[in-house]
C-alpha cells in the first residue's frame, strides 16, 4: 500500500508539473507531450521510457488496489457480527473514513480521464487532435458536468492523499515520535493542497475562458 | 435518573444473540457505569432473570478486565477511561443507552458482554517477553537507559490488555495492543536480544488469530484507556519491516 501509493505520488507530481505548462500556450504544452515520447531518443526508440512508466504505473495501481481489497476482506472478516450503535468516530480526520469510496471514485475517474484526454474516445475532438486542442475542448463551459466530475476527483485525490501520504510513512515504520508524525500530516495536508490546487488550475481556467 | 439501556443478551457462544430493552430507575450520578449494571442485575435476580453476564475484578481502571462498547465508543465517550471509571454523571436523565461486547472474530462471545480474549494471550506466548536468567534485581544504575527511551517504554508498557482497540477499530485490528508490548519490550535494554524476532512472532500471532490490518485510522488511540500513543505502531511496523528483511 504504502510502496505503490508513494510511487503513484511521485507521478501525480510530474502530471500536475506538466498540466501548468498549458499556461504557457499550446506549443509549450504540444512540445511537453511530444518530449515524452521522444525522451532518450535516440539512444532508446521513442516511447521507451514512456512505456516503461506506463506499465510501472499499471502495476502500482493494480498492487494498491489488491492490497486495498485484501485489508478490506479481513477486515470485513475480523467482525463478522457488526454493532447494533452507529459507531461513532473518536480520531479526528475526516479523510481517513473517505479512503474505500473515495478510491472507487478515483478508478473511475482514472477510467474517464484516460478515455477523454489518452485515447481521445469521449473527447469532442477525438484521439487525433493535439494534447492542447483534446485539454481545451475536454473543458468547454457546455461540457461542464466533465468539468464537475474531474473537480469532484481532484477533491478525492486530495483527502486520499491527506491521509495516505502520512499514512504511508507510518506503514513503513517512519513516525517513531509524536513531533515527526505532527510534522508530516501538516506537511500531507500541504502537498494534497498544493496538487489539488495544481490540477483544478487549468479545468477551471478553460471553462471560464482564461486559456483557450 | 431513570435511563433505558438496550443490552447484547447472548447465552453462550452458540447462541445466536439479541439486544434487549430494560429500564433502570432511580440511578445516582456518583455511580459508576459497572454500579448502575450492578443495580440492574440485583433487580433482575430478584425478578428470576438471568443477570448480565460482564467481565469486571478491580473496579480501579488498571486490571484490563472491564469493557464493554457503549453507544458505539469502547469504553463509552468519556476519553482516557475504562467502564468501570465511567462515572454515570455523564449521562442524563431519559438516556438511551446501547451496550455491547467488543465485537471480533478473535474475540468470541462466552456469555451477553464477556468476550474471551485468550488471542491477546496467544500473542504475548509468542513473544511478549524477555528470557533473562531470574535472580535478584540488579543495581537500578548498572544499566544506563535514556530518559527518552524510558519514557516512551513506560507509555507503552501503561496498556492493560482491555481489548478497546480491537473494539473501536473499523478493520477489527490488533495492531496498538500487539504494538504496545512490541515498544515497551524493545526500547529497553533487556528487550535488545530478542528486539527482531520477538516482532515478527508477534505480528505473525496476531494476524493468525484473525485480527483484521492497520489502516492508520488512529481510532484504537482515540478510545484507549490508557491513551497508548499511536507512534507505537510504527515502531512495531519499523521492528517487523527489520526482521522480515533479513
Amino acid at each position: 500500500m504504502a510502496v505503490t501509493g508513494a510511487v503513484l505520488v511521485l507521478f501525480l507530481i510530474t502530471h500536475m508539473l506538466g498540466n501548468l505548462k498549458i499556461f504557457l500556450g499550446a506549443d509549450s504544452f504540444n512540445h511537453y507531450a511530444e518530449w515524452l515520447r521522444t525522451v532518450g531518443s535516440p539512444a532508446l526508440p521513442n516511447r521507451t521510457i514512456l512505456t516503461i512508466t506506463e506499465i510501472v504505473l499499471a502495476l502500482c495501481v493494480v498492487l494498491h488496489m489488491w492490497a486495498a481489497v485484501s485489508l478490506a476482506r479481513r477486515a470485513a472478516k475480523a467482525r463478522p457480527v457488526k454493532y447494533a450503535a452507529k459507531r461513532k468516530s473518536q480520531a479526528k480526520g475526516y479523510a481517513t473514513h473517505t479512503m474505500r469510496y473515495g478510491g472507487v471514485i478515483i478508478l473511475l475517474f482514472v477510467i474517464w480521464h484516460l478515455l477523454d484526454m489518452t485515447f481521445g474516445t469521449v473527447n469532442p475532438k477525438g484521439g487525433d487532435a493535439t494534447p492542447f486542442d483534446r485539454m481545451i475542448a475536454g473543458f468547454q463551459p457546455e461540457r461542464w458536468w466533465v468539468t464537475v466530475f474531474y473537480l469532484v476527483a481532484m477533491v478525492m485525490i486530495g483527502l486520499h492523499l491527506r491521509h495516505g501520504l502520512w499514512s504511508a510513512f507510518q506503514s513503513l515504520g517512519l513516525t517513531r515520535r509524536p513531533r515527526s508524525r505532527g510534522a508530516l500530516q501538516t506537511g500531507a495536508a500541504a502537498v494534497s493542497a498544493v496538487l489539488v490546487l495544481g490540477f483544478v488550475a487549468a479545468p477551471i481556467c478553460i471553462m471560464i475562458g482564461v486559456v483557450k | 435518573m431513570n435511563l433505558t439501556l438496550k443490552i447484547w443478551r447472548q447465552n453462550g457462544s452458540s447462541d445466536k444473540g439479541r439486544m434487549v430493552t430494560y429500564r433502570v430507575e432511580d440511578v445516582s450520578p456518583d455511580m459508576s457505569f459497572l454500579e448502575m449494571l450492578d443495580v440492574l442485575n440485583e433487580r433482575l435476580i430478584l425478578e428470576g432473570d438471568d443477570p448480565v453476564a460482564f467481565d469486571h475484578d478491580c473496579r480501579e481502571g488498571i486490571c484490563g478486565m472491564c469493557g464493554m462498547v457503549i453507544n458505539g465508543v469502547a469504553h463509552g465517550e468519556q476519553k482516557l477511561t475504562t467502564t468501570c471509571q465511567l462515572h454515570m454523571r455523564h449521562f442524563k436523565d431519559g438516556d438511551v443507552v446501547t451496550i455491547e461486547p467488543w465485537r471480533s472474530a478473535a474475540f468470541p462471545v462466552i456469555k451477553d458482554l464477556v468476550v474471551n480474549r485468550s488471542a491477546f494471550d496467544r500473542i504475548i506466548q509468542a513473544g511478549g517477553f524477555i528470557s533473562v536468567p531470574a535472580g535478584s534485581a540488579p543495581e537500578a544504575h548498572s544499566v544506563p537507559v535514556p530518559k527518552a527511551d524510558a519514557d516512551a517504554a513506560f507509555d507503552a508498557a501503561t496498556c492493560i490488555g482491555c481489548g478497546a482497540c480491537v473494539a473501536a477499530c473499523p478493520n477489527g485490528s490488533a495492531s496498538l495492543f500487539t504494538a504496545a508490548k512490541i515498544t515497551h519490550l524493545g526500547l529497553l535494554p533487556q528487550g535488545q536480544p530478542e528486539r527482531e524476532s520477538r516482532a515478527r512472532a508477534m505480528v505473525e500471532q496476531m494476524d493468525a488469530e484473525g485480527f483484521g490490518g492497520c489502516t492508520n485510522t488512529g481510532e484504537c488511540t482515540a478510545v484507549c484507556p490508557k491513551g497508548i500513543p499511536f507512534d507505537t505502531i510504527a515502531q512495531m511496523n519499523a521492528d517487523y519491516i527489520k526482521a522480515a528483511s533479513k
